[in-house]
């Protein structure tokens, strides 16, 4: 029987190294970020034992940028360190939002956003919110890097676009501009500690009235989080009337396929996708009145 | 395979242990360590007993591999008493009657040491969204919420 493993590289070359010659071997990896996940699926039932490898001591996975030109999240910054940072409480709202709904204080001082995304939960909460906010993750390969946005990077249940070999370094967002703002709700039967029966986020740019840009993404309502375009383009170009934001969470519904379980039905799940998506359109508004 | 050789900082002591790659830091500050204080709950990060700082930060330890340890500072339960006695958390949860069976009691009080290091004076709210995930079956909450409140007070106005 194979044994348990662990490296903490101290490059992305040596990681990207690590990950091919333990392919070579056969030998299994796990890549260990904040580990709120990694370490209750190591404790599962059947597990295989495998090369842990932290990538914790990475300089490109620490960075933490917020400027004009951009914002960068890297892959071991934990959602507590996000959600303290005063730039992105400007810039993202929503996103930290969505970080500070994911599990308790202490599961906050681990977790990060990219794991979350790594996870792949159909119920992962921050993931909407990131699709919403136009992220792009920056993937580590063998030849260098490659970009593929969030909506593109969930491609099933617990499953992720990386190939063997890759790993997820952070997440380029775009900075928001001042008439730009981003919102994330979520419905639970408690206020805390619980998983999403369904989640929205929202990013919408209003000027001189009129919404001129929006991303809206639903989550745990579809096998993956999903962007929805056809709810963006109920309220492009309105002002975001009553009829225009009600199309968009018609859209929302129409774009979901919700299972049925202990949180709730399918047909329950639809109805409440749309009423949160209206909800967060109304919070993204008020945020870009109030700024 | 071999143990992976560690060392770290604990309690401010410089502490070298020998652990497994997929030893929990729970596991290693239990068995290796002999620190017992920090309680095993559940072990899946969702009832809080086994909450220590590391580097100051607030986390569940049966979430933390122990070899991540490595070069970092921990303080667990053991570590809160000063030399001249209890912490006034520890004082307050005694006072207040604040436990009963006494097993989620080292996760509340290190993580409200944390809580009152962040915010010196929070209210009932804030107290009891940072101690959500800290699970208590016995007490019902309100006197921990209370105990935070006065160890929260007597350390803004000593005596």
């Amino acid at each position: 029987m194979e044994s348990y493993g662990y490296a903490a590289p101290s490059s992305v070359a040596e990681t990207v190294a690590l990950l091919a010659s333990s392919a070579e071997q056969g030998q299994a990896t796990q890549i260990l970020a904040g580990g709120t996940d990694v370490l209750v699926q190591m404790r599962s039932a059947g597990h295989q034992a495998r090369t842990i490898i932290d990538i914790k001591s990475l300089a490109e996975t620490n960075r933490l940028e917020v400027n004009a030109d951009g914002i960068y999240i890297g892959a071991a910054i934990p959602s507590a360190v996000i959600n303290e940072t005063r730039a992105l409480q400007e810039a993202l709202p929503g996103l930290l939002e969505a970080a500070d709904l994911i599990g308790s204080t202490q599961i906050q001082g681990r977790a990060t956003i990219c794991g979350n995304l790594c996870n792949a939960s159909p119920a992962g909460d921050s993931i909407p919110a990131m699709i919403a906010a136009g992220a792009v993750c920056d993937i580590a390969t063998s030849s260098g890097s490659r970009q593929v946005p969030v909506e593109d990077f969930l491609v099933g249940v617990g499953k992720n676009a990386l190939a063997p070999g890759e790993f997820l370094l952070g997440l380029r967002l775009p900075m928001p501009s001042a008439n730009t703002k981003d919102a994330y709700l979520r419905f639970t039967p408690r206020t805390e500690m619980d998983i999403a029966v369904a989640g929205v986020g929202v990013s919408l740019t209003v000027t001189d009235g009129l919404c001129t840009d929006a991303r809206i993404a639903i989550g745990a309502v579809a096998p993956t989080a999903k962007l929805v375009s056809a709810a963006a383009e109920a309220i492009l170009g309105t002002d975001l009337n009553e009829a225009a934001v009600h199309a968009a969470g018609e859209a929302c519904k129409a774009a979901a396929s919700p299972i049925s379980d202990k949180r709730g039905t399918a047909e329950y799940r639809r109805k409440v996708v749309a009423v949160l998506c209206r909800r967060a359109i109304g919070v993204a508004k008020q945020r870009i009145q109030g700024s | 395979m071999a143990r992976l050789q560690v060392e770290t900082v604990i309690n401010g002591e410089n502490k070298e242990f020998l652990c497994d790659a997929n030893q929990s830091m729970l596991d290693v500050l239990r068995d290796e360590l002999g620190l017992t204080g920090t309680k095993e709950g559940c072990g899946t990060g969702d009832c809080g007993a086994c909450s220590i700082l590391v580097d100051g930060r607030l986390v569940c330890s049966c979430l933390m591999l122990g070899v991540e340890s490595g070069g970092k500072s921990v303080e667990t339960i053991e570590g809160i008493a000063g030399e001249e006695g209890l912490h006034p958390l520890q004082r307050q949860f005694l006072e207040n009657a604040a436990l009963q069976c006494g097993i989620c009691t080292p996760g509340f009080i290190v993580a409200s040491k944390a809580l009152l290091e962040k915010n010196p004076n929070p209210d009932e709210e804030t107290i009891r969204y940072w101690l959500a995930g800290n699970l208590c079956r016995c007490t019902g909450y309100d006197k921990i919420v209370r105990a935070v409140q006065d160890a929260a007070a007597e350390m803004s106005h000593p005596a």
